[in-house]
Order: structure tokens, then C-alpha cells, then sequence
């Protein structure tokens, strides 16, 4: 299953159950895998046509109404695109709208420098307000999206939505402010987030052989930044690898190195993209290109380690 | 209910608010009397007690910038006490330049940010229609703004819809902030562009009288298409020194002595 199927199923699930619900497209819904939900939920199905920036405004107006609206397009369209929309219909507003964003970073493969978007995390992380979220799996996705509509507040979900391998179990327990501590260790602390969840854990392996104990943190939610968990497995290693899909300028390392700095400064590598555009590619060519494979976690890790 | 004369008292208070300040969006504000006076007094099925009142009438000022002409008809309802007035973009203020519907009870949407505002209405007449309330969402737009292409995007929007239950007022006062419209960057034919996206068009030849006004909205009312009311207005309209500073007026300084000016001539006016 695919990660915009289990967003159309996960959907359909709380818009059966809730009302105030509605869906806003511009244009992409099926690229984005929630066309079917048009036909069981016609009228709070709303298909604006290629205006992401009355999309957004539209959708503050109807939040403004009592509605909790989705608002779904490619992460560069759903961020520096309608950044000023966000942040005055939106986030100054006070009005309720979640925002999805997919094909984040390198996923957006063939569709190359114009759709891929290494700074959406940056543009978004300095507007008051807004949750970002950015969901490692299926079960991650599916167990965040009631939490997400429960709470009051504009919250960006910058989703994969393709197939990709599944971190979590089912029984697994999930908090949106919280992150997942997914393997402990004493040597380093890795903080990932997104795709580069996976690539961590596959390096992992390597490490292990290699005897290295690294701590694995899941930075599922990056704004607000869980301080509590990353301080205490810091303190614990005393130095951290950052590995994100997106520029290293204004993502999750930024967001990490502004805390670490004040509260406990440590060293704090990185694995990102060093402030490039984007590019065509499928993503193994495109992890060769921005370093951002194993090799190049697993080499960060030890030129840590060996300092 | 006098339309003149509460007209005249609402742009003694819009003077009042900038006057005491000594700076403010005076043109733009003065502009739009008439129509907030018309909206407020005789149209808008709204409840001062009740700010947000389910399934009540609601208008987006997205020219945002005319706050100090929205406060001053607020706080003569009833929303808020009138010595707010005093308190335009003073620290801690619930009257800001610009609308801010978390601050100033009353106001619908905060808007300010050209454009935006216009596409929430557009938003919040498309829910009023999911919820059957037979809600009518009026928004006014300025004529400077139009140069912004969101609303178009939201003109497309309305008339793919069908949302008869908006009506948008155009405030052509001829003028913005750098100069006149027509210099700046033209937006003629206005009429011909809103009948090109499917609303049903109403000029309305003296944008600054009440009955000219209230007859446009009756008409509108009854259009079965979402409406545009492109009033011709006059920017600074009922003050002389901020009418005769033209462009100029867009925002300005308002001193001591054109304030106790401006209160000497609306109140000759009475």
C-alpha cells in the first residue's frame, strides 16, 4: 500500500465521522491519491482548479466557518508558493487548515528542480503557529491524521506518497509532539526525519557490525521541536548526525542546532542537501548526488566518532 | 434611520480615530462610508451582543487598510465602547491599521495582505452554501487591488460555483497608493472583466450615495449569480483637506489643526 492510499482510506475514515471535514484540491488530487473520495463526499470535495493561493485563502474563509479543511498539492505549491497566504489567511488568522504537501525534497524524481523542494520546512518553521509534521510511514500517517484533526491549528504534513517500507508496528504509540526514540544507544545521537528514517536504519546495520551503538531518534514533528527527548539522549552522547531530505539551511538540522547551541552545545553533524536546487533523477541517483546515502551517514558517523 | 446624517457622524469618528493618532488610511476609509452605512444600518442580519452569531450575514473588508471606516461603524452598533476609537494603532490596541478578526469583535476575517481577503469571502460563501444557512457574505475589494491576480482566481472560483449568496463591492475611488489607477496599471474595462468571469455586474454611478447603494444591493440580491457592485466613489470623500490631497490621501498625516478642521466642517454639515 502506498502512502496517498492510506491517506484517501485514513480520510475517508474521519470524514465519514466528521462533517465539518472538506478537501481542497488544486488540481492534483489524483496524482495525490484522494480523487476517490470526490464522488462519496461531492460537496465537501472541492477541486479549485491550478490557484493554490485562493485554495489556501478559500480555505481559511471556510475554517473561518467551522470547517477543518485539507489542503493538498505538491510540497513546493502547498508552502513557498502560498507562504504569504498561509501566513495571514492562515497562521495570523487563527484559522484551522491542514496543509499536505507530497513528493517532499529528492521524491519528486522526474518531476526535477521545479517541483522538488529542499526549503519548504525553512519557509514554513519561521511563521508563527504551524505544527510541521512530516510522517515516516504508513502507520505513522494513518495514526497522526485523527490527532492532527483533532487538534486546533494549522498543521503541514509534508508526506512521501508513495510506496515505502514501514518503521512502525501497528500497536505502536503515537504522539505528535513526541519523538520516536527507535533504537537506544550511548556513541551518537542520530536524528532523522522523512525518508532518511530508512536510510538510518539500513546504516544502522553497518554500525552495528562495526560496534558502534547509535542512538535512532524519529524527528516526526519539527515544529514544535521535542527539546525534552533530543536533550536527554545529547547529553547522553555528546554528538549528533542530523539527517534530513531537505536543504540544510532552515530544516531540522537548523531547527536542532538553534536549541542545542543555547541549552547544550554539542557538535552536530549533517546529511541534507547543501544548499542546491534540485535536480531530474530517480532518488538512489539523487541520493548519489546530494550524499545522502548510507555511505555517507555511515562516514559522518565515524568522522564523529574519530575526532 | 438618517443615512446622511449617520454618515456624517461615522466620518467624524473615522476623524476622530486618525486625528487622534495623527496618521491614518483616512482616504480609503472615507471612501466607503456610504456603503458601510447602507450594509450595517439596513442589510446585514447581524447581532452586536453576538459577534459570531451562527448563520449570520458577514462582510470581508479585503481592502483591509479601511479598518478605521469598519471600527467607526462597529463601535456606533453597539460591538465595542466608542472610546476604542481612540485607541487606533496605539500599543495594545484592539483597532489596528488593518482588520484583524482576532482582535476587534465584529470583524469577520483578517485581511490586509491585498487579495487574500477577497478569496476568503469567496471560502466562506462556498461554506455558508454547504451549510444551508442562507447567509449573505458581502466583501468590499479597492479598485488598486484588483491588480492582484488572486482575485481573479477567486472571481473563477465564485462563478464556477454558483455562489449567488456574495455580493463584492468594488470601492473606485480612481486612485492608489502610488498615483492613479489608470497610471499605475489599469483596470479597464472593469465591468466587462467581471461579466467575462460570470457575475452579474452593477455599476453604480455615485458610489457615495446611500440610495443609489441599497438599490444595487436589492437588485443583486435577486441576481441568482454572484454579484459585483463597482461603486464609483470619491477617495477622502466628505473631508476637504483629505479629498483635496488626491493620491495623497491614501495615508496621511492628520494634525492637530486639520483635525479640528475636519470636525468644524461635518459638523457645520448637520
Amino acid at each position: 500500500m502506498e502512502m496517498r492510499q492510506m491517506l484517501c482510506s485514513e480520510l475517508n475514515n474521519l470524514m465519514e465521522n466528521n462533517k465539518d471535514i472538506v478537501v481542497l484540491n488544486a488540481d492534483l488530487s489524483r496524482p495525490n491519491g484522494v480523487s476517490k473520495l470526490d464522488e462519496k463526499y461531492e460537496e465537501r470535495c472541492i477541486n479549485v482548479g491550478i490557484a493554490e493561493q485562493n485554495m489556501a485563502s478559500i480555505a481559511a474563509g471556510m475554517s473561518s466557518y467551522g470547517f477543518i479543511p485539507f489542503i493538498i498539492t505538491f510540497t513546493p505549491f502547498a508552502t513557498r508558493r502560498i507562504c504569504d497566504q498561509i501566513a495571514i489567511s492562515i497562521s495570523y488568522a487563527k484559522q484551522n487548515v491542514k496543509i499536505i504537501g507530497t513528493d517532499p525534497g529528492i521524491s519528486a524524481e522526474y518531476n526535477g528542480g521545479t517541483h522538488m523542494s529542499f526549503e519548504d520546512i525553512g519557509v514554513l518553521r519561521s511563521i508563527p503557529d504551524i505544527v510541521i509534521f512530516e510522517p515516516v510511514d504508513k502507520v505513522q500517517l494513518k495514526k497522526s491524521l485523527p490527532k492532527i484533526v483533532e487538534y486546533n491549528g494549522p498543521v503541514y504534513i509534508r508526506m512521501f506518497r508513495k510506496e515505502i517500507a514501514d518503521v512502525f508496528y501497528n500497536d505502536y504509540n503515537f504522539d505528535l509532539f513526541k519523538a520516536d526514540v527507535i533504537q537506544e544507544g550511548k556513541d551518537v545521537t542520530i536524528l532523522c526525519t522523512g525518508i532518511m528514517v530508512q536510510e538510518v536504519i539500513e546504516t544502522n546495520k553497518r554500525l552495528k557490525e562495526k560496534g558502534i551503538d547509535a542512538e535512532i531518534i524519529n524527528v516526526h514533528t519539527i515544529k514544535p521541536i521535542d527539546k525534552e527527548t533530543i536533550l536527554k539522549s545529547v547529553k547522553k552522547t555528546g554528538k549528533v548526525l542530523v539527517a534530513e531530505n531537505h536543504n540544510v539551511i532552515g530544516g531540522l538540522y537548523s531547527a536542532v542546532c538553534e536549541f542545542l547551541s543555547e541549552t547544550y552545545p554539542v557538535k552536530v553533524k549533517h546529511i541534507g542537501i547543501n544548499d542546491m536546487f534540485g535536480q531530474v533523477g530517480k532518488m538512489p541517483y539523487l541520493k548519489t548526488v546530494y550524499n545522502m546515502r548510507c555511505e555517507d551517514i555511515e562516514l559522518a558517523v565515524e568522522s564523529m566518532l574519530n575526532d | 434611520m438618517n443615512f446622511e446624517e449617520k454618515c456624517i457622524s461615522i466620518r467624524k469618528d473615522i476623524l476622530t480615530e486618525i486625528g487622534t493618532l495623527g496618521v491614518g488610511h483616512i482616504g480609503g476609509s472615507l471612501s466607503i462610508v456610504e456603503l458601510l452605512v447602507v450594509l450595517y444600518y439596513k442589510h446585514m442580519n447581524v447581532d452586536p451582543s453576538n459577534p459570531q452569531m451562527e448563520g449570520r450575514d458577514r462582510l470581508i473588508v479585503s481592502k483591509g487598510h479601511s479598518g478605521p471606516a469598519v471600527y467607526a461603524v462597529l463601535s456606533d452598533k453597539g460591538y465595542f465602547p466608542k472610546d476604542w476609537l481612540l485607541t487606533l494603532n496605539k500599543p495594545g490596541t484592539n483597532l489596528p491599521s488593518h482588520c484583524d478578526m482576532n482582535k476587534t469583535p465584529g470583524i469577520d476575517m483578517t485581511t490586509g495582505s491585498l487579495g487574500q481577503g477577497f478569496s476568503c469571502a469567496v471560502g466562506i460563501a462556498k461554506a455558508s452554501k454547504i451549510r444551508k444557512d442562507n447567509a449573505t457574505i458581502y466583501t468590499i475589494i479597492g479598485d488598486g487591488e484588483s491588480q492582484e491576480g488572486q482575485i481573479w482566481e477567486a472571481a473563477m472560483f465564485a462563478a464556477h460555483h454558483k455562489l449567488d449568496n456574495l455580493i463584492a463591492f468594488t470601492d473606485y475611488n480612481k486612485m492608489q497608493l502610488d498615483g492613479m489607477v489608470d497610471d499605475v496599471c489599469g483596470i479597464e474595462p472593469l465591468s466587462d472583466k467581471w461579466k467575462a468571469f460570470g457575475w452579474n455586474v452593477i455599476s453604480v454611478n455615485n458610489g457615495n450615495d446611500c440610495e443609489e447603494i441599497d438599490n444595487a444591493i436589492q437588485i443583486a440580491k435577486k441576481s441568482g449569480k454572484p454579484s459585483m457592485i463597482i461603486l464609483n466613489t470619491i477617495k477622502g470623500y466628505g473631508i476637504s483637506f483629505a479629498q483635496k490631497a488626491g493620491v495623497s490621501n491614501h495615508s496621511m498625516p492628520v494634525g492637530k489643526e486639520l483635525f479640528e478642521q475636519g470636525l468644524k466642517e461635518l459638523e457645520g454639515a448637520i
